[in-house]
């Protein structure tokens, strides 16, 4: 508790975009009521403060931290675990802080693999061949940048985390759903979820909230939404071959994407019951496809262009495999 | 759920295991290791699955209070239920116990001892966390259906259909050709005993004829099955004869007066002629003609129709279509036969290129009083009788080239063969085999018979029938090139006549017969039984059953007793009426169903409905199957199957994976 008497709140930014960030400023006025009952102690995106600042507060001594990213290296990791012994509320914000996300990918390859992409390519001028180190040698003493680890991990596999809300970033109208609760609790109106629940979230998935007319799948050909000229505005997406991935991902965003027209790409994560989110995708679509001839399967298979990409976009980090083999072995 | 109390109990199984895995050290390890994990009692026995072994696990269950029971033993398919009725006796609910595969999947298939018996440990201790998230459950009971389908008119169906119609139980008998009876038809005489095929045959056929309890579908064949044991669903295509039946009075007429004449190749193995209208035989039954409309010059020109003209009750019916029938059954019997294996795929015997070589079909069909030749054995002219024949064994059977199984009856066809050419010709007479096999019931007896007939036997595999004659006495004739592995020196055996005894082989499309009725084929493509000695007539699949060649190459009387074999069985369904099944279901969360619809159309026992004001899907318990074909579909993961949910899974998985134990010390065994 403040001087002020109110409450304290975090938000941290780890191995992620900053949209989170922005998704929580696009309350609008709810901004308002927000900042009328919490005190900000650490939001490095809204207002300067250092780390021993943190590390002068007692334990505990934030109410609420809303964490978004996946752990990448040890500032992410020191920090995560900093604020979770400073913090009553730990929640893990958006998809990479929960899922590990589109970072999380980079799983899937090596960290010199990485690097070889980023630091050699063909428009990088690096002639010398420079590569990130996490000590350098200056006149003035040895400088450090954090470390890089081998793989990306998820907030849950290193700290514990009270509360996940999911989303790429969370929708603005489940974060004020969400900062109103908050609220309640802290004026006694509310109780709080039992640890561990998803908050901010529905409890079925996309096509619950869709409203494209379902029929029985049969799937003949899979395209890309480049590759057609015009689609039925009110039929499922999956049923003309568009890789929805709304039936496995967990509802909430009401639809926003395949009501308008594109296809799901998972944001949301994984469904309530979902273990493995790309694993049901993978075989959902293998059921539906509508055919018994092993070479027509085969080519009907080739119109998914990156399975990886496509069915794990957001939650490789913390699905059943975690990573690809060769940045498992290095880390 | 009170505290776990699990009882392990690992089988030696004789040697079968103990010869592997070090029994008393899974035992052991089990009790110490799984402790944590509530196993309270581990043990090892000889055989579990003797009366000592089952009181064993009863004694514990009601002595030291156990909840939870694995044996690790053999395959689940063997002993299951023998552990879970033990269980059950002692009070305890069935589906609490457990096995783990240590024979078929540990000791069996590996030989270094030390990893096969850290695998069956963590065999064991995947059982132990499977078990240790099961619930009690009880079993569906389901209504058997008294009806019964039978896919198959030879000796095998006519006999199974026979058994259970004579029970008082309704039969559908189905057969795609125009006429029952099979490949018996086609034969003259059977070993060993030299009856009529026809007079022993022909009887069977008309009492299925006339049966009130068969309905007979011939020139007919199954085109889609449904449902479950105790409730198929079967539908059956009626292709169209052409005939008016409630009119036709098989008077043959129409055959007589049609004007094609057309090489037989089905039932005259291409040796003798029908017409466009036709029935195989004269015995066929039905005595129904089936107008072949290919052949049918009507058809073909749109003039001619002599049939109809001449037919004396105007039963032609050129207009008529397939008819398509739907049956509800509680059982299926497949006797779906064999096909004889072409012997034109082993060129070096020159079939189809040297007039003289003879099938052993198209012999059977010389040899037959109804056949083309009425009973004369002449070479392919005709007319002229041979004085000198060889018979040829194993032709395309005990082969890599061609089928690596012995076909069983060939020894004793052969033998036949001679002894038919010996009585109607009085010619030389040359069998070539690889080795004897007369295994049956007077069959060695008649092979002695057949060696006072002064038949040669020569024993080694023929390596060419050619024309091609060397010297004088051996032109004009087949020249048969073997090894004579008795005298160990090649001969050139020139004769009049070849006959080759060919390979029993599945019929052509008995792949896509499995696939249909839910069951599987063996590498070679026979249909594969439950288990191929203690239940050969059963297949995995709960309510089909198997009889006759379509399991593998037999001879009549093995045929005729698995036809009544399978008759039993299903008899017994019958007269019990009502089925345990076990309770594996699938279920779907109407909370977490978002409607998607990607499950509606993949089940196979058409168990899921969709409901369009609730948007959700449902899953009717009394036609699931607990396939789990929807469970791993379902997108949300809001469908389950009992017995098999992500945390029963996942737990045993963690078990198989050794999660969570310490680095296994393998004794490296010299």
């Amino acid at each position: 508790m403040s001087e002020n008497g109110k409450p304290k709140f975090a938000m941290y930014w780890a191995a992620s975009c900053g949209g989170c960030e922005i998704a929580v400023l696009n309350i609008h006025e709810k901004i308002l009521d927000f900042d009328a009952n919490f005190e900000v102690a650490f939001w490095p995106v809204a207002m300067d403060a250092k780390y021993k600042d943190v590390e002068a507060l007692e334990d505990g001594e934030i109410l609420l931290t809303l964490f978004n990213g996946g752990i990448r290296n040890d500032e992410n990791e020191h920090i995560a675990k900093l604020l979770r012994q400073k913090s009553q509320i730990m929640v893990a914000f958006g998809s990479c802080a929960n899922e590990g996300c589109i970072p999380g990918l980079a799983n899937l390859s090596p960290i010199e693999s990485l690097f070889e992409t980023v630091y050699n390519t063909v428009s990088t001028e690096n002639e010398e061949g420079i590569r990130p180190q996490s000590s350098y040698e200056m006149p003035e003493g040895t400088i450090h940048i954090p470390e890089m680890y081998p793989v990306l991990r998820t907030l849950d596999q290193v700290i514990d985390v009270d509360y996940y809300m999911p989303g790429c970033p969370p929708e603005s109208h489940q974060v004020a759903a969400v900062v109103d609760l908050v609220i309640s609790v802290v004026k006694g109106e509310a109780v709080l979820p039992p640890k561990g629940t998803v908050i901010g979230a529905g409890n079925s998935t996309v096509c619950d909230e869709c409203e494209r007319t379902r029929n029985v799948k049969k799937i003949k050909k899979f395209v890309r939404i480049q590759d057609i000229e015009r689609f039925d505005p009110e039929i499922c997406l999956l049923e003309q071959g568009l890789i929805c991935n709304g039936p496995a991902t967990l509802s909430g965003c009401m639809a926003k994407c395949p009501t308008s027209g594109a296809p799901c790409v998972g944001c949301y994560g994984p469904g309530p019951r979902v273990l493995d989110y790309g694993a049901r995708m993978v075989a959902a679509l293998a059921s539906v496809i509508d055919s018994r001839d092993p070479v027509e399967i085969e080519a009907i298979l080739d119109g998914i262009v990156d399975p990886a990409g496509t069915f794990y976009k957001f939650n490789l980090a913390h699905s059943l495999l975690k990573t690809g083999k060769a940045s498992w072995n290095g880390n | 759920m009170n505290k776990k109390r699990i009882g392990v109990y690992v089988c030696h199984c004789g040697t079968n295991i103990a010869g592997v895995v070090d029994v008393e050290n899974v035992a052991k390890w089990a009790l110490e290791e799984l402790g944590e994990e509530g196993v309270v009692v581990s043990k090892d026995n000889k055989f579990m699955c003797s009366s000592v072994g089952q009181e064993l696990i009863q004694t514990d269950i009601e002595e030291q209070g156990l909840n939870r029971v694995v044996v690790a033993a053999c395959s689940p398919h063997l002993h299951e239920k023998t552990f879970r009725t033990a269980s059950e006796r002692a009070g305890l609910n069935p589906y609490l116990c457990e096995m783990a595969s240590i024979r078929e999947q540990v000791s069996w298939v590996h030989t270094d001892k030390a990893i096969a018996t850290q695998k069956a440990k963590a065999m064991v201790a995947g059982a132990v966390r499977r078990v240790a998230q099961h619930e009690p459950l009880e079993p569906i009971h389901v209504p058997i259906n008294e009806a019964t389908l039978v896919v198959g008119g030879g000796i095998a169906g006519i006999q199974a259909a026979l058994e259970i119609a004579n029970a008082g139980h309704p039969v559908y008998l189905v057969e795609r050709e125009p006429s029952i009876g099979g490949h018996m038809a086609q034969f003259d005489k059977t070993f060993p005993t030299l009856d009529c095929a026809a007079c022993i045959l022909t009887p069977r056929m008309s009492e299925v004829g006339m049966h009130p309890k068969i309905d007979l579908m011939t020139w007919s064949e199954v085109e889609n099955v449904d449902g479950y044991v105790g409730n198929f669903n079967v539908r059956i295509r009626k292709k169209s004869r052409f005939i008016n039946l409630a009119d036709c009075n098989g008077c043959g007429i129409c055959e007589q007066k049609c004007p094609v004449k057309i090489v037989d190749k089905n039932f005259e193995a291409g040796i003798g002629y029908r017409k466009a209208i036709y029935r195989p035989f004269d015995q066929a039954i039905p005595n129904y003609p089936v107008l072949d409309q290919p052949n049918c010059t009507y058809f073909i020109k749109g003039t001619c129709k002599a049939c109809e003209k001449f037919c004396p009750t105007g039963a032609i019916n050129f207009e008529k279509e397939d008819e398509l029938v739907n049956v509800e059954v509680g059982n299926i019997i497949l006797a779906t036969g064999y096909d004889l294996y072409d012997t034109k795929k082993i060129p070096q015997y020159g079939f189809g290129r040297l007039p003289n070589v003879f099938s052993s079909l198209e012999f059977e069909r010389m040899c037959n009083a109804a056949g083309p030749t009425s009973g004369e054995i002449v070479l392919r002219d005709g007319v002229t009788k041979p004085k000198s024949v060889g018979i040829v064994h194993c032709a395309g059977s005990r082969d890599l080239n061609h089928n690596n199984y012995c076909s069983s009856i060939c020894c004793m066809q052969s033998l036949k063969f001679a002894h038919l050419v010996h009585e109607r010709t009085g010619a030389t007479i040359y069998n070539f085999y690889i080795d004897m096999r007369t295994p049956g019931k007077d069959y060695d007896e008649f092979y002695q018979r057949v060696l006072e007939e002064k038949t040669f036997f020569i024993r080694g595999k023929v390596s060419e029938i050619s024309d091609a004659a060397r010297n004088e006495e051996e032109e004009g004739k087949l020249v048969v090139q073997v090894e004579d592995t008795l005298l160990g020196e090649q001969r050139r055996i020139p004769l009049d006549m070849v006959i080759l005894s060919a390979a029993l082989v599945p019929k052509a499309d008995s792949g896509d017969v499995a696939k249909q009725f839910g069951i599987s084929c063996s590498s070679n493509g026979w249909f594969s039984e439950k288990h191929p000695k203690l239940d050969p007539i059963s297949t995995m699949t709960e309510g089909i059953f198997i009889a006759g060649c379509a399991t593998g190459p037999k001879d009549i009387p093995a045929s005729v007793s698995q036809g009544s074999a399978a008759a039993a069985r299903v008899i017994s369904y019958i007269e019990t009426g009502v089925l345990a099944l076990e309770p594996i279901r699938a279920t779907v969360s109407e909370e977490n169903c978002s409607g998607c619809r990607i499950c509606n159309d993949l089940c196979p026992y058409n168990a899921i409905v969709f409901h369009d004001e609730t948007m959700v899907s449902e899953i009717n318990h009394a036609l699931c199957q607990g396939c789990g074909t929807c469970v791993a579909a379902c997108p949300a993961g809001a469908i389950s199957g009992t017995g098999f949910s992500n945390e029963q899974i996942l737990a045993q998985v963690k078990g198989l994976l050794m999660l969570d134990f310490a680095e296994p010390e393998l004794e490296k065994v010299p």
